[in-house]
């Protein structure tokens, strides 16, 4: 490449509201039920039924807005976007054009190598999610299910001020950490409640216009995002190469094939006649519903962070890895309200959990042990009633279902031996089955009592305490 | 009436909105949508510049619903009237993006 070139990005991420019915009826969100059960006659478009809004749907755009430094529109309306899709039953997606709730914030953005920068939020508006097409793998034809249509989204319109991959990714982290800290989503990507379309152009290094854009759809996960946008820009680049023109289109990125496509042909035309929803009245936020909501908003990473060092003691390092998930922290501070020890518990949640987690390819969302069960096994572990081996035996069950600890030992006869006789009756076995070893010891190799302790703790089967185990072997070599 | 409407723009309209018109028809639009367009033209006669401008007829604001299911499996009446369904769903000609 004779030339240098700069990629020029901007997000438009369309966030599924937590809230429990829809947005403008009182069906239920909830995800996986059979098609069509959730669903009716105003989410399926029927002709004579009217809207009603969401006032929780509001609330939360209104959270969203604040926590990303947005002006709230305090007097926000309704438009109606229109178009022909078989996963839109009215042929119009009720959404905000003219004056969306949240406009001009911005958040602050780290990257990996340390760099920070402030992302624009060109604004946030509230819409309609669209229903599901499942595609019949032998016939030549599609099923609808709305179970999902009307379910409230926001659409978080970013500036375009992101340069590469790393900035998208940083970017994209930082907004899911706030949503999901505000209660306001559980984003997640692989379930489609969080979905980032990816606006892109390339220009040369220097020039002040930007190149003709791209959208790319169909994202779902960072690593399909990060691909996405090395195989966009190389395209683009390869065309402004080889003189032809980059065409501003919507791709549809394929990340099996590591390839994108156009969605629509230029015959389609893209001329969605929006105009003021006539079924919704418009909405007036006043100072003090604003103030109301902002004096709600929850307790955000930064101030977490602060919070964990001062009132808890732990150490920073620790404070940034529970609170960068909102459910380790959650977990973190309601295991420590039971059995207090902050620093216990937020071992187990940085060691053990972050292993298994990562072994098992799951998120911290997914999390099913209770901090009842967390507290009860610290207390288990601190009070010397297990030692710290068949204590990470029994967190693996915990982690796995949810087994409580208490009841866990018990059955299994998990308990450390503290019984001083039994365990010399034992040790003075194993002195006696070892004379190579204890020979050893006698001739300075301090290493061979680790080989005794050993045999010591198979014989009890790892229930012997292993403090006491080292006291009585050195008293009696 | 002030407003031509072109075959260009009736043919465009005709898209947008999927309908099929003949000639008849079109003409007939393209009367139609123009006499539309003169009457937007004669009120823009009138002067706005001190009214607010105003997105519903009716003076009234923030009209909300509570976060509270109040639908039960609605699956049976959504169908009912499909001319085509398939495992709980509407059937139509294979739609892909």
């Amino acid at each position: 490449m004779s030339r240098e070139y700069e990629t020029v990005i901007g997000l438009e991420v369309h966030v599924e509201l937590a809230t429990k019915t829809k947005i403008f009826c009182g069906c239920s969100t909830a995800f996986g039920g059979a098609p069509n059960t959730h669903t009716c006659p105003v989410c399926t478009g029927m002709p004579g039924s009217l809207p009603v809004l969401n006032k929780q749907v509001v609330e939360y755009a209104m959270a969203v807005g604040l926590a990303t430094n947005c002006t709230i529109n305090q007097n926000c309306k309704f438009d109606r976007k229109n178009y022909f899709y078989p996963d839109n039953p009215q042929n119009y997606q009720i959404s905000q054009l003219y004056e969306p709730i949240c406009r001009n914030g911005g958040i602050e953005i780290e990257t990996a190598d340390g760099t920070k920068k402030t992302i624009g939020i060109h604004e946030i508006h509230m819409e309609e999610d669209a229903g599901k097409l499942v595609h019949d793998d032998w016939d030549d034809v599609s099923i609808v299910d709305f179970n999902r249509s009307g379910v409230p989204l926001i659409e978080i319109v970013s500036e375009p001020d992101m340069r590469s991959a790393d900035e998208v990714i940083a970017y994209l982290e930082k907004l899911r950490l706030i949503i999901q800290y505000l209660g306001a989503s559980d984003c997640k990507l692989n379930e489609g409640s969080m979905r980032a379309d990816v606006n892109l152009s390339v220009r040369e290094a220097g020039a002040s216009e930007f190149g003709t854009r791209t959208e790319m759809k169909n994202l779902n996960s960072f690593r399909a995002i990060a691909r996405a946008i090395e195989g966009e820009k190389n395209r683009q680049i390869d065309l402004i190469e080889s003189g032809e023109k980059v065409v501003q289109e919507t791709r549809r990125w394929d990340d099996a094939k590591e390839s994108s496509h156009a969605m629509r042909s230029k015959e389609d035309a893209q001329d969605y006649r929006y105009f003021p929803e006539p079924d919704l009245v418009p909405i007036h936020i006043s100072d003090e519903w604003l103030a109301e909501v902002k004096n709600r908003q929850p307790e955000l990473r930064t101030e977490k962070l602060a919070r964990y060092e001062s009132e808890y003691e732990i150490p920073r390092y620790d404070a940034e890895i529970i609170t960068s998930s909102k459910r380790l922290a959650d977990i973190f501070e309601q295991t420590v309200a039971i059995c207090g020890k902050p620093k216990k518990v937020s071992n187990w949640l940085m060691v053990e959990t972050m292993r298994l987690l990562k072994e098992r390819e799951m998120e911290p969302e997914n999390i099913v042990f209770s901090p009842e069960h967390l507290a009860a096994l610290v207390e288990l572990a601190d009070a010397g009633t297990i030692n710290s081996t068949v204590a990470k035996e029994v967190f693996e069950h915990m982690f796995a279902d949810d087994t409580d600890p208490k009841q866990y030992v018990e059955e299994h006869g998990l308990k450390t031996v503290n019984d001083e006789g039994a365990l010399r009756t034992t040790v003075e076995q194993v002195i006696r089955d070892n004379p190579q070893s204890v020979d050893d010891y006698h001739n300075g190799k301090e290493k061979a009592i680790g080989f005794l302790v050993g045999q010591t703790m198979k014989a009890m089967k790892g229930k012997a305490n292993p403090g006491m185990v080292n006291q009585i072997l050195k008293e009696l070599l | 009436m002030a407003n031509i409407i072109s075959d260009e723009t009736i043919e465009y309209v005709g898209i947008l909105a999927k309908l099929e018109l003949s000639d008849e028809e079109k003409e007939a639009a393209k009367k139609d949508m123009g006499d539309m367009l003169d009457y937007i033209d004669q009120l823009n006669e009138l002067d706005t510049s001190q009214v607010e401008p105003m997105s519903h007829v009716f003076p009234v604001n923030n009209v909300f619903r509570e976060d509270v299911v109040t639908n039960g499996d609605g699956s049976e009446d959504a169908l009912a009237n499909a001319p085509l369904s398939r495992d709980g769903g509407f059937e139509v000609p294979k739609t892909i993006v």
